[in-house]
C-alpha cells in the first residue's frame, strides 16, 4: 500500500502541483495584463484609468471577472449549441495546456520533452479551431465573416513565424525548449545574431494572437466584436482570458527564442543575484508592455495590406532567411552539434 | 516506452486539468445565474434588424487558396524541423538537397503570385 502510494499516487499529485503553480498565476496573470493595459493606454492617452475599484484601481480585474460570471448565458436560437459551446472551452485549454513545456527556470518546467517548440508550434496552431467553430456555429454575419478573416490571418502569420523558429533550431541545434536557452548561455541571446527575424516574429505574435495592429477579425467599427459577437457570460470570458493568456505565451515564447529565457543579461555580480524565474518574468512583462504599447501606437492595418504584408514580405525574407542562416551555420562551421561532436 | 509515458505523463494531466477548467467554469455560472431567455434575447445580432437571410453565405475564394496555401507551406515547416536540428551532421549534401526541396517549392510561390492568388483589393 505504502508503495503504491509512492510509485504511483504521489507523482500524479506533485505534477498536480506543479501545473496548480502554473496556471494559478498565469490566470491572475491574465486579469492583471487587462488591468494593466488598460493603465498603460490611459497613461498614454493622458487619462487616469480605471481607479474607482479598489487602491488605484487594482480590483478592478476581479469586479469585471465578478459581473461576468453573473451574467446570463445567452445561446442564440439559430446556433448550433454543441458546437458554439465547445468554441470557448477549446480556445481556453489550448491557452493553457501550452504552457507545459515553458521552462520559467533551469529545470522548472512540467513535461520537459525533445520536442517543445514543436509541441508549441502545434498548439498555437490549433487555436485556429475555437475561432473557426465560434464564427461557425454562432450563426450571425458578424461572426462568420469574423471567424474568416481571423482564421486566414492566423495562418498567414503562422508560417513566417515556422520559418523563424526554424532559423532559432539553426543555430540552437535542439528542439528542446530548455536546451535552447542554456544554447544562448554558452554564446549571446539570438537576438544578437537573428535581430531581423526577432524582429518579424514579435510582429508575427502581434498578428497570430490578433492585437493591434492587426485586430482586424474584432475591427469594432465593422464588425462589431468578430468572432463572439453572439457570446456572453462565461463563455466570453474564456475567449477572453484564452486570448490574453495566449499573449502571455507568445511573448514567453519570443523570451526563450530571441531573450535568452531565464538567463540574466550579464553573467556578473548585480544581475545574477536574481533568480531564473524573476528574470523570466521581467522580459516576458517588456514585451508584453511594448503589445500594449503598440496598441496605443500605431493605426490599424486594412486587409489587403494586412494579408500583403504577411504573404508578400514575411513569407519570402523568412523562406530566405532559413538558407541564409543555414548556410552560414554550415559555412563558417559553426553549428552547435558539430561543435558539441568536436569537443568530445 | 516506459520514459516515453513518463516525459508525457505531465501533459496529460495538465490536458485533463484544463479541459475540467474550461467546462466547469461556463456550468457553473449556467447553473448559478438565473437564466431567462427569450426571442428577442436569442436572436442573432444584426444592428436590431432581423437577421435578413442565413449567415451561412457564399464567401470569398481567396478565404480557401489562403487555407491551401498554408497547407503546403506548414507541412514545409514541418519536414524542415527535423533537417534544422540535424544540420551539423547532415553536412553540405544535407544543406543542398533542402535548398532545392524549397527551390521547387518557391517555383510554385512565384506561379501562384503572378496569377494574383495573393491579391487582396
Amino acid at each position: 500500500m505504502v508503495e503504491f502510494w509512492w510509485t504511483y499516487i504521489w507523482p500524479v499529485i506533485w505534477i498536480l502541483l506543479q501545473i496548480l503553480a502554473i496556471v494559478v498565476p498565469l490566470l491572475v496573470g491574465v486579469a492583471y495584463l487587462t488591468y494593466a493595459e488598460r493603465k498603460v493606454i490611459a497613461a498614454m492617452h493622458l487619462r487616469r484609468g480605471p481607479n474607482v475599484v479598489g487602491v488605484y484601481g487594482l480590483l478592478q480585474p476581479i469586479a469585471d471577472g465578478m459581473k461576468l460570471f453573473f451574467k446570463e448565458t445567452v445561446i442564440p436560437s439559430g446556433a448550433n449549441r454543441i458546437v458554439f459551446v465547445m468554441a470557448p472551452m477549446i480556445t481556453f485549454s489550448l491557452a493553457l495546456v501550452a504552457w507545459a513545456v515553458i521552462p520559467l527556470g533551469d529545470g522548472l518546467v512540467v513535461a520537459d520533452i525533445n520536442v517543445g517548440i514543436l509541441y508549441l508550434f502545434a498548439i498555437s496552431s490549433l487555436g485556429v479551431y475555437g475561432v473557426l467553430m465560434a464564427g461557425w456555429a454562432s450563426n450571425s454575419k458578424y461572426a462568420f465573416l469574423g471567424a474568416l478573416r481571423s482564421a486566414a490571418q492566423m495562418v498567414s502569420y503562422e508560417i513566417s513565424m515556422g520559418f523563424i523558429i526554424i532559423t532559432v533550431l539553426i543555430v540552437a541545434g535542439s528542439l528542446n525548449l530548455s536546451d535552447i536557452v542554456n544554447a544562448q548561455k554558452e554564446s549571446v541571446w539570438f537576438i544578437i545574431p537573428l535581430f531581423p527575424m526577432a524582429v518579424i516574429f514579435f510582429i508575427s505574435t502581434l498578428a497570430e494572437t490578433n492585437r493591434h495592429p492587426f485586430d482586424l477579425p474584432e475591427a469594432e467599427a465593422e464588425l462589431v466584436a468578430g468572432y463572439f459577437v453572439e457570446y456572453s457570460s462565461m463563455t466570453f470570458a474564456l475567449f477572453f482570458l484564452g486570448e490574453y493568456a495566449n499573449m502571455i505565451l507568445m511573448a514567453g515564447m519570443t523570451t526563450i527564442l530571441f531573450f535568452g529565457g531565464w538567463l540574466p543579461p550579464f553573467d556578473i555580480a548585480p544581475f545574477n543575484w536574481l533568480p531564473g524565474p524573476i528574470w523570466f518574468i521581467i522580459k516576458m512583462c517588456m514585451l508584453l508592455f511594448i503589445f500594449l504599447w503598440v496598441r496605443a501606437t500605431f493605426p490599424r492595418y486594412r486587409y489587403d495590406q494586412l494579408m500583403r504584408l504577411g504573404w508578400k514580405v514575411f513569407l519570402p525574407i523568412s523562406l530566405a532567411a532559413v538558407v541564409i542562416v543555414g548556410g552560414v551555420v554550415l559555412a563558417f562551421d559553426i553549428s552547435p552539434l558539430a561543435n558539441a561532436a568536436a569537443s568530445k | 516506452m516506459e520514459n516515453l509515458l513518463v516525459e508525457y505523463l505531465p501533459i496529460l494531466i495538465f490536458i485533463g486539468l484544463a479541459v475540467g477548467l474550461a467546462v466547469i467554469i461556463p456550468i457553473a455560472s449556467l447553473i448559478i445565474v438565473p437564466q431567462k431567455p427569450d426571442a428577442e434575447k436569442l436572436s442573432a445580432y444584426e444592428c436590431g434588424f432581423d437577421a435578413f437571410e442565413d449567415a451561412r453565405i457564399k464567401f470569398d475564394v481567396r478565404f480557401y487558396l489562403v487555407a491551401i496555401l498554408f497547407i503546403i507551406f506548414d507541412l514545409e515547416v514541418a519536414f524542415l524541423f527535423p533537417w534544422a536540428v540535424s544540420l551539423g551532421t547532415i553536412g553540405v549534401f544535407g544543406f543542398w538537397s533542402m535548398v532545392v526541396f524549397l527551390g521547387i517549392l518557391t517555383v510554385g510561390f512565384i506561379y501562384e503570385w503572378r496569377k494574383g492568388a495573393l491579391e487582396w483589393e
